[in-house]
C-alpha cells in the first residue's frame, strides 16, 4: 500500500559529515558492490561499461561543489547523495502499483521489485535524484539502507551497518536511529547543526547533513611567504647578469 | 524532462479520443447506425491507442494491471481506473446508440468520465512539486480545454470548437508566461539543494561521474529549449491559428481535414514542449536546469 504509515518511532537513517568527506567515492563502490551481489533485488547493471559511453545504475553518488563565502576563501565540499528515507516521501504516494512503500517499523523506504512496472513516476517525484531505473531489470532501484545487512545476524556485529558507512575511510558517514533524541547520530546532528536538503519541498528527510566547518580566513597558504624570492642585493657574475638582462627589452617584471 | 514519444502520443491522442467521446456522450452529435459506429470507432482508436502507447515506456508492461490498485494516493492509479470505467461505460453507450436505443443519462455519465480521465491525467504532472513549471492550475485547465476543443473539432461542433480553441490558446499563453518564472519563484536553488547556500555562493565543481546517467537522461533535457521560441510559434499556428478561421468560414470535408490535421500536429508540438521545457529540480545538483 502506497499510503504512508503514521510516523514511526524508529527512524533509521544516515548522517553525512560534509566537513570530513574527502570525496574518495569508496562509499559509491561499496554500495554498488553490495547491492549487485545481494539477493535482495536485481543487480545494479552497467551499460557499455568498457566502451566509449559507459553508464550504470548507482544508489549513491558523490558530487563536489565549490562554496565561496563573502569574507573567506573558497572551499571545496564533497557531497555524497543517496535516498534520504523521507518521512513524507512523495515517491511512495505516487506509485500506482504499491511497489514503493515506507516501513512502519523503522521508516526505511523500499521498492518491491516484483510489483514494480518501471513507470518511473517515483523518480519524477523525488527531488533528490535518489531513484534510478535499471535499464537491464526494468525496475526502479534505490538505497535500501542495506536492510539486508543491518538486521543480518549471519554477519559479525561490526558489519551490521550500511555498506557505505562500513567502508568510509574518513568516518564521514554515520548510521543510527534519528527518531531517538539520545542516539549518537541525533546528538551529532544537534551538536553540529545538521540540516535537511531542500526543506521547502516538504519531504521531511530523515537523513541529515553536517555543514563543513569554516576554513581559516587570514592565510590561505602558510608556506607561501617562505617561498618569496629573497636575494635582492646579489654580488658577482649572477648579479651582473641579472642587471644586464634587465636592461634588455622584453623583461617580464 | 525527457520528452518520451510514448507519453506525448498518449496524452495527445487520449486527450482527443476522450474529448470526442465527451461530445458523443452529450448527444452532440447524436448519430446512429454506421455513422455512430464510425464516430465511436474513431474516439476509441485514439483513446485506447493512446493508453496502449503509454505502456510502451514501462519496464514491465505485463504487470500494468497492478496500476489500478493504489487509487487512494496515486493519480496515475486514479487515471487508470477513470479510463477503464469510462471506456467500459462508453462501449455500452456506443452499442446502444448504434442500435438507436436512447440512453441519455448513461451518455452524461460517459461525458463526466471523460472529464475525470483527462483531469486525472493532468494531475499526474500537476502534482509534481519537483517540476515547478507543471505545478499550477493552468496544467489541468489546459489539458481539459485542449481535449474538449479537439473533441469539438472532431465532432464538428463549430461554435464550441471556436470558443474552446480560443480559450486553449489564451490558456497556453498564460501557462508559458507564468511558467517561465516558476522555477525561480519556487525558491529552490543549488543553495537549498545542497544546504550550503547559507555559507556562500555554491557552484557545481565536479559531477559524480564522467559519463551520463538515468537522472541526466530523464530529467535534464536541454536540447529543445534552444528552439523553444520557434517551436512555441509553430505550435500556436498549427493548433489554433490554422483551424480557427477554417471553422469560422464553415467546414467542408477538405477544410475539416486540414483543420484536424493542423490541430493534431500543433498539439503534438505543444505537448513535446510541455515535457522538453519542464525543469526538474534534480538538475540543480548537476549545475543544470
Amino acid at each position: 500500500m502506497t499510503s504512508l504509515p503514521s510516523p514511526s518511532a524508529v527512524k533509521l537513517g544516515l548522517v553525512i559529515d560534509l566537513d570530513t568527506c574527502v570525496g574518495c567515492h569508496a562509499c559509491v563502490v561499496a554500495c554498488k558492490s553490495w547491492n549487485t551481489q545481494s539477493d535482495l533485488g536485481a543487480p545494479l547493471s552497467d551499460q557499455d561499461p568498457y566502451g566509449a559511453d559507459p553508464s550504470g545504475t548507482f544508489l549513491n553518488r558523490v558530487h563536489s561543489y565549490e562554496v565561496t563565502p563573502q569574507d573567506r576563501p573558497t572551499q571545496q565540499v564533497h557531497f555524497p547523495k543517496s535516498c534520504l528515507h523521507c518521512e513524507d516521501a512523495p515517491c511512495v504516494t505516487v506509485c500506482p502499483t504499491g511497489a514503493s512503500y515506507k516501513r512502519q517499523a523503522d521508516g526505511i523506504v523500499l521498492v518491491n521489485e516484483d510489483a514494480c512496472i518501471g513507470c518511473g513516476l517515483c523518480a519524477w517525484a523525488c527531488p533528490y535524484g535518489a531513484r534510478e531505473m535499471d535499464p537491464a531489470a526494468g525496475v526502479m532501484k534505490k538505497c535500501t539502507l542495506c536492510v539486508d545487512r543491518i538486521y543480518n545476524e549471519a554477519l559479525p556485529e561490526i558489519d551490521r551497518t550500511p555498506a557505505c558507512v562500513r567502508t568510509c575511510p574518513a568516518g564521514a558517514r554515520h548510521f543510527g536511529d534519528l527518531g531517538d533524541a539520545d542516539s549518537d547520530v541525533s546528538r551529532l546532528v544537534a551538536a553540529r547543526g545538521g540540516f535537511d536538503l531542500m526543506p521547502e519541498m516538504g519531504t521531511k528527510p530523515v537523513n541529515k547533513y553536517l555543514p563543513p566547518r569554516p576554513r581559516d580566513a587570514d592565510q590561505i597558504d602558510i608556506l607561501a611567504p617562505l617561498l618569496a624570492p629573497v636575494a635582492s642585493d646579489g654580488k658577482g657574475l649572477i648579479a651582473w647578469l641579472d642587471k644586464a638582462l634587465s636592461k634588455l627589452p622584453g623583461e617580464h617584471s | 524532462m525527457h520528452p518520451a514519444p510514448s507519453v506525448i502520443i498518449f496524452t495527445t491522442f487520449s486527450g482527443l479520443g476522450f474529448g470526442l467521446l465527451f461530445w458523443l456522450g452529450l448527444g452532440q452529435p447524436a448519430p446512429t447506425g454506421w455513422v455512430a459506429f464510425a464516430f465511436f470507432a474513431l474516439a476509441y482508436a485514439m483513446a485506447v491507442g493512446g493508453l496502449l502507447a503509454s505502456t510502451f515506456h514501462l519496464g514491465h508492461p505485463e504487470r500494468a494491471y497492478l496500476a489500478v490498485t493504489q487509487w487512494r494516493t496515486s493519480w496515475l492509479s486514479r487515471e487508470g481506473i477513470a479510463a477503464i470505467v469510462t471506456l467500459l461505460a462508453g462501449g455500452l453507450f456506443a452499442l446502444l446508440r448504434i442500435w438507436d436505443v436512447s440512453a441519455a443519462q448513461l451518455g452524461w455519465l460517459v461525458s463526466l468520465g471523460c472529464l475525470a480521465t483527462v483531469f486525472t491525467t493532468a494531475m499526474i504532472y500537476t502534482q509534481m512539486r519537483t517540476v515547478p513549471r507543471w505545478r499550477h492550475w493552468t496544467t489541468p485547465a489546459l489539458f481539459l480545454v485542449l481535449s474538449l476543443a479537439g473533441g469539438a473539432l472532431l465532432a464538428n461542433r463549430g461554435t464550441a470548437a471556436l470558443v474552446l480553441l480560443a480559450a486553449a490558446a489564451a490558456l497556453q499563453l498564460i501557462a508559458w508566461i507564468t511558467g517561465d518564472k516558476r522555477l525561480q519563484q519556487s525558491g529552490t536553488t543549488l543553495g537549498t539543494a545542497t544546504g550550503l547556500g547559507d555559507i556562500g555562493r555554491v557552484r557545481a565543481f565536479l559531477p559524480p561521474h564522467s559519463g551520463s546517467n538515468y537522472l541526466l537522461r530523464e530529467f535534464v533535457y536541454v536540447v529543445g529549449r534552444r528552439h523553444a521560441l520557434q517551436l512555441r510559434v509553430i505550435g500556436l499556428i498549427l493548433a489554433f491559428v490554422v483551424p480557427i478561421p477554417l471553422i469560422a468560414a464553415g467546414l467542408s470535408h477538405i477544410t475539416a481535414l486540414v483543420a484536424v490535421l493542423a490541430h493534431v500536429a500543433g498539439v503534438l508540438c505543444l505537448r513535446w514542449l510541455f515535457f522538453a521545457e519542464a525543469e526538474h529540480v534534480v538538475g540543480l545538483y548537476y549545475g543544470e536546469r
